[in-house]
């Protein structure tokens, strides 16, 4: 018996439906079809009258929920992809995120974003929004990488009061297995330390944690010791452990799945450089995808993200400084 | 007592025969109403020609955006709406309807002076300030965008079982019909039939855009059907026709009717914003019919029907400048936000660690 990844998101819908009245879920094709990937799947019959089918609608659909949150409830908006958000990103960024520091009242709303590329997928149904969401002041982005993270991090962001943008990796919904969702689990705000080493930093999130731990274990044939750091949260970001771990090895690769052009990446980079210039021994480095749409064919979109292979050849070129 | 009010038209759209109670008297287009609605207008009228010479004086953080024009139908809204039950989101040209709903002018001129202890502590200026939790939410500058937070209140309601009486309104102009929101907020509203009513006030121009360049359809309301709604024409300018449509459409939504959509015909009587002189705006519509200055209009509709006299007007002329001063006066006193003691936080959640 395991728990995925997309198990451990209804199992933490369906804790919160049952313990806290103030939750709703609102999204396209979530109820009787138990949505695009299934992360409903059962809840509108478990729980009648609190799991309801929006129509095509994204922007609607965030205005509801903003509605809604004024009145006290906590929904969990439902986007079929987190491309489409982008058909919402006036109501999350301007009505959402704006609102508490406009008018001091909290909108404790959570969209869950099926994010990050599958083989396939294409320009449309593969993209990383968390770069473009953490630029907005008053939202929290979080990206949870392994199972129990993606079920405390919906419930404990759902118990926040501030617009929760929870990014959930689609590659990762049925490849990632645990046997059981662990109980102890950080708090939203602090990284984790996926695999400790002394000799470089990889500082990634969602599913490029696991991609940056498959380069980690390769180099350590050739004697070198990568310690990865999982974000958890883009936004907050917890520098405190990142600049930790360039202390210990002296240098950095951000690693992240979405575009080059400034994001996350780009961030933790300035950060460290303002931050901890002085405990590094090389120029710190990014690795993103390419800069061009995501494409379609597996040949094509293998080699458009990072992938170990590019990311050993990052880590060896930061070695080698 | 009832009034003989000039016909409004009615464009009824195939939705289910409705059996609904009979007009209350709270409801029926009365003499508490008229008079209700008239003050409104005309102390919207009076705040906002005062915020014009403010605004001309250098005075005013901002921006200055007149509803000179659309008083009528917007102070029917308002006035049509009850305060502490029904949740009502202004927009642009909603002073009389936000006075009319019950905001202090002390909330106003906070705001547009930029006064540290406004709703919007100097955060947000001049239309966008708002109470949410007194029913009354903030609008934002996209527009259509407040239209689906309504309908989501009303939804929150409805989960919560408090839905029962309670009406959801919104405005928007001609010029913010054209937006996907909008279309995605009135068809979510249709798809849940919520007790909703938006006022579109067509006011000819969006902007300098005139109507020709703004949609295709004949007349907006023919786009209620489209989502469900209800649909009302109603000439803006006419005080009597704009609480009877208002009235009977707020009806409709609270006891069952499902979603309503009003379309007020009338003429910005400003410009956009007193930045701009509307030159625009062609001879021929400024003498037209709508080029009537309601106030105008209602003071002779409200006179003629003896609910009001030349000599009671002049007093509430005299007794809403006197408060309208009074609210600027100690507006002008407060202090402004201070940058140094802003807490620079657009979070409520305060993390233990660096963000």
């Amino acid at each position: 018996m395991s728990v995925t990844y997309i198990d451990a998101i209804r199992a933490a819908q369906e804790k919160l439906l049952r313990e806290d009245d103030r939750v709703f879920l609102y999204g396209q094709d979530i109820g009787v079809f138990g949505g695009a990937f299934k992360a409903t799947k059962g809840l509108a019959a478990m729980f009648p009258g609190r799991v309801f089918d929006s129509p095509i609608a994204e922007d609607a659909m965030i205005g509801l929920a903003v509605g809604a949150a004024i009145e006290g409830l906590r929904p969990i908006v439902e986007m079929q992809f987190a491309d489409f958000s982008a058909i919402a990103f006036n109501q999350i960024v301007n009505q959402a995120a704006t609102h508490f520091y406009r008018t001091g009242v909290p909108i404790p709303i959570t969209v869950r974003l099926p994010s990050g590329g599958t083989p396939g997928s294409g320009p449309f149904h593969s993209q990383n929004m968390e770069g473009i969401y953490a630029q907005y002041p008053g939202l929290i982005v979080l990206t949870p990488a392994t199972v129990a993270d993606a079920y405390h991090m919906l419930i404990d962001g759902v118990a926040l009061d501030d617009p929760v943008i929870y990014c959930e990796h689609k590659f990762l919904y049925r490849w990632l297995k645990a046997k059981t969702i662990n109980n102890e689990h950080l708090p939203i705000g602090q990284a984790r330390i996926a695999r400790p080493g002394k000799h470089a930093t990889v500082v990634a999130y969602s599913a490029m944690v696991h991609e940056a731990v498959r380069a980690a274990d390769r180099l350590q044939a050739d004697g070198w010791e990568i310690e990865v750091v999982d974000l958890r949260s883009v936004k907050p970001l917890d520098l405190d452990t990142i600049l930790a771990s360039v202390a210990r090895t002296g240098r950095l690769l951000a690693l992240g799945e979405a575009f080059p052009w400034g994001g996350v990446t780009a961030e933790v980079v300035a950060r460290v450089s303002e931050h901890g210039f002085h405990l590094l021994d090389a120029p710190p480095q990014r690795l993103n995808s390419r800069d061009t749409p995501i494409p379609y064919h597996p040949k094509l979109w293998a080699s458009h993200r990072p992938t170990p292979e590019s990311i050993c050849e990052a880590l060896r070129q930061l070695l080698s400084f | 007592m009832r009034l003989q009010a000039r016909p409004a038209s009615l464009y009824a759209p195939p939705v289910p025969t409705l059996d609904l109670p009979a007009a209350t008297e709270k409801f029926a287009l009365d003499r508490t109403f008229l008079r209700s609605a008239f003050q409104s207008m005309l102390l919207a009228r009076i705040l906002e020609n005062k915020l014009s010479s403010l605004y001309k004086a250098g005075k005013i953080v901002g921006g200055v955006y007149l509803g000179r024009g659309q008083e009528a139908v917007s102070a029917a809204l308002g006035t049509a709406l009850i305060r502490g039950t029904d949740v009502f989101c202004p927009l642009i040209r909603d002073q009389a309807g936000r006075s009319a709903f019950g905001e202090s002018l002390i909330d106003c001129t906070r705001t547009y002076l930029g006064s540290a202890l406004g709703p919007m502590r100097g955060r947000d200026g001049n239309v966008h300030r708002g109470r949410p939790l007194a029913g009354m939410p903030a609008m934002i500058s996209h527009l259509g965008a407040q239209i689906a937070l309504i309908s989501g209140m009303l939804f929150a309601k409805r989960i919560k079982g408090q839905l029962e009486g309670v009406v959801g309104a919104t405005c928007i102009g001609d010029g913010g019909t054209s937006t996907g929101a909008f279309h995605e907020a009135l068809n979510l509203s249709g798809v849940e039939r919520l007790p909703m009513v938006v006022l579109v006030t067509n006011n000819q121009f969006a902007y300098s855009t005139p109507n020709d360049r703004q949609f295709g359809c004949g007349d907006l309301v023919e786009r209620a059907r489209g989502y469900g709604f209800r649909g009302w024409s109603v000439d803006g300018t006419d005080l009597l026709a704009c609480s009877t449509v208002v009235s009977e459409a707020v009806r409709q939504a609270r006891h069952g009717g499902g979603p309503q959509m009003i379309v007020a015909q009338l003429l910005r009587l400003a410009g956009h914003g007193e930045h701009d002189d509307g030159f625009y705006v062609p001879e021929t519509l400024r003498v037209g019919h709508y080029g009537q200055d309601c106030i105008e209009v209602a003071m002779r509709q409200l006179m003629a029907n003896g609910i009001t006299s030349a000599d009671e007007i002049r007093l509430w002329q005299e007794q809403f400048a006197a408060d309208v001063q009074r609210a600027v006066a100690q507006a002008q006193q407060e202090a402004p936000p201070d940058p140094y003691r802003e807490d620079w936080t657009a979070l409520s959640t305060r993390f233990p660690i660096n963000q």
